[in-house]
Order: C-alpha cells, then sequence, then structure tokens
C-alpha cells in the first residue's frame, strides 16, 4: 500500500521525466499548469500517464480545479 | 483522381497490401465539419469501387493530438450565428444526414474495418471509430463523449452504436457523466479490441488487417451482417432528438462559451 508521501513523489517523478524537466524544480504545491507550462491536452496526457501507472481510473471531473500535485495525489490516493 | 488514391485537405488514403488506408490530417485535432465531410463523402462514394480490391479498412491520424476531436464546433457555431435560427437548424440537419449517409456506408462496408486510435477520440472522432469493427488502441488514447456539456447528444451515430456494442450502463456511465475513459477501461467494457504500446496502434492494425485477409472474403462479409446490424431507425431518431435539443437556447450559450475558449484544446472537460 503507497503512502501519500510515496504517491506524491512518483507523480512528481513521472511528471519530471515525461516533461524533461529536473525532478528538484517540481515541489508538491506547485501549479502544475504554470510550472510546466501545459495546457488542458497535456493535462490530460498526464492524466492518462498517471492512471496507467497506478493502475487507477480517475475521472476527470474529479480534477476540476486541481492544478497541484498536492491535491492530485490525493485524488489518486483515494483510489488505491 | 483514380478511387484508389486520394490526397485532400483533411484526409487522404491509398491502397496498401490490400487494405485502404484513410489518414485524416486536418490540424489541430481533426475536428470533422464541412471541408472533412465533404472529402468523407468523395471516400465513401469510393469506397463502393475500391472495396471490391481489398479485404480491409484501417482509419488512423496522423495529427499527434489524437485520433480525432469531434465535430468542429466554432464552425458550427459562427456559421449558425451568421443565419436565421430556422435556416441555422435546416443546416444542422444537412450536416447530420449527410455525415450519417457516411458513417452508415462505412458501418457497412463489405470488407472488415479497423480504426487506429491514439489520445483525444471524442465526440465525432469516438463516433467515426465506432462505425469500425475493430478498435485498436494505443495506450495513451482518451475516449469521451461530451456532448451533454454543450445541452447536446452526439449527432454522428454515438449512441445507437455505443448501444449496439456497450452494455446500457457502461453507455449510461459515458453520456451522462461526460467523462473520459483511458484505453484499458475502454478495453474492459468491450469498446477496444486491442490495447497496444504508445504509437503502435497503426502497425498492429496492418498486422491486424494482413490476418483477416487471409480469410475467405464472402464468409467475412456474411458473418459481419450477422453479427453487426445497423440501428437505422435509432440513427434517424438521434437526428430528430439533436435537432430538437439544437434548438434550445442552452446550446447557443454553451458553443458560444466553447468558441471564446482561450484554450488551446477546449474539448476538454
Amino acid at each position: 500500500m503507497h503512502t501519500i508521501d510515496q504517491t506524491l513523489n512518483e507523480i512528481l517523478t513521472l511528471t519530471a521525466k515525461h516533461f524533461k524537466v529536473p525532478r528538484e524544480k517540481l515541489t508538491p504545491d506547485d501549479d502544475f499548469f504554470k510550472t510546466l507550462g501545459i495546457d488542458s491536452l497535456q493535462a490530460l496526457d498526464l492524466l492518462t500517464r498517471l492512471e496507467n501507472h497506478f493502475r487507477v481510473e480517475l475521472p476527470d471531473y474529479e480534477l476540476q480545479g486541481v492544478s497541484d500535485f498536492r491535491t492530485l495525489a490525493g485524488r489518486i490516493q483515494a483510489r488505491l | 483522381m483514380t478511387h484508389k488514391a486520394f490526397q485532400g485537405e483533411a484526409l487522404s488514403w491509398s491502397v496498401r497490401e490490400g487494405s485502404i488506408e484513410l489518414v485524416l490530417h486536418r490540424e489541430p485535432g481533426n475536428e470533422i465539419g464541412s471541408l472533412s465531410l465533404r472529402e468523407l463523402e468523395i471516400f465513401a462514394e469510393a469506397l463502393a469501387v475500391i472495396a471490391r480490391e481489398t479485404h480491409a479498412l484501417i482509419i488512423y491520424s496522423d495529427i499527434p493530438a489524437g485520433f480525432c476531436a469531434g465535430a468542429d464546433l466554432r464552425e458550427l457555431y459562427e456559421r449558425s450565428q451568421k443565419m436565421e435560427k430556422a435556416a441555422a437548424l435546416a443546416g444542422v440537419r444537412d450536416f447530420l444526414e449527410r455525415i450519417h449517409r457516411v458513417m452508415n456506408t462505412i458501418d457497412a462496408a463489405p470488407l472488415t474495418t479497423i480504426a487506429a486510435v491514439h489520445g483525444v477520440t471524442f465526440g465525432g472522432g469516438l463516433e467515426l471509430a465506432l462505425v469500425c469493427d475493430l478498435m485498436i488502441a494505443d495506450k495513451m488514447t482518451r475516449f469521451c463523449f461530451p456532448e451533454l456539456r454543450l445541452g447536446l447528444i452526439p449527432g454522428f451515430g454515438g449512441i445507437p452504436r455505443l448501444k449496439r456494442d456497450l452494455g446500457n450502463g457502461v453507455v449510461r456511465d459515458i453520456l451522462l457523466t461526460g467523462r473520459s475513459l483511458n484505453a484499458t477501461k475502454a478495453q474492459a467494457v468491450g469498446l477496444v479490441s486491442q490495447v497496444v504500446a504508445e504509437g503502435e496502434a497503426l502497425r498492429i492494425a496492418r498486422v491486424t488487417a494482413a490476418q483477416v485477409g487471409k480469410f475467405d472474403r464472402r464468409t467475412s462479409i456474411a458473418a459481419k451482417k450477422f453479427i453487426k446490424p445497423i440501428p437505422y431507425h435509432e440513427l434517424k431518431q438521434e437526428i430528430d432528438i439533436f435537432c430538437e435539443l439544437f434548438a434550445q437556447p442552452a446550446v447557443e450559450q454553451g458553443l458560444r462559451k466553447f468558441t471564446e475558449s482561450t484554450e488551446a484544446q477546449p474539448y476538454l472537460p
């Protein structure tokens, strides 16, 4: 069973790898739209990668208004 | 133009190893508007001829964003704004009847049809994939019917074909929540026949097309007719319901909001 910190760490690592940014540049409370400079299509791509990685299904309406990694980790954690 | 090859602005096709390959290539997301419709109609006409000499049809996109983001809602809104309401509604009905004829032709085509999908496969894009016999999805594919967000239902045959293929509970979930599904979930509910690695959908579709080409053509056609009835009555009903809803003020508001969005891809939830 993942702890919330493990989940958060895996999200940050996966995101850094996919968007080719140094892992240390990402922090849990970053607004990922701003930090990564991504649009909603890229955010959907990230959602799919996270669903595939954690083997969970995360309805996109649960992510409305979510823009920081910590809250995102909480949503995923609730389905692990 | 020969029937065997076509190079259009929105799509092109050619014949490769006994399969027709129809590629969508209209930036930014293969939105289906009047241009795509005209070229799809040319394809549907040519299909009657090329289907005699081929055993499969593969539909795919070479746009990175995905297979198809659905109907061209910007064009729909802008055209509607320039017309009287009755004329706009008549235009919508005409568009739907024409796209339904194309979809029905591909659905009934006497060969095995495969949608090789990736990325955004939304609305009309999902409806195009749904006319195919098989769907092969890259693991990054995302499926969605977002129409209810605009006060509409899918208009290119989505509900009758979804009902044909999936259980009613799943259909309700997809339509009434408007949520998007990933490829793994889509395979689990029976929408997708194979989930493949990123970037591999077309290659696997070609392998699958080669496999179906080994079978006797008449048997494949007979089996398909038996397995995959076309729900013509419900498809006609869908056009009527769509047009009724389109006349509601909420739709105009929804479309305006959509077209005024500054998002690069405002199809998303």
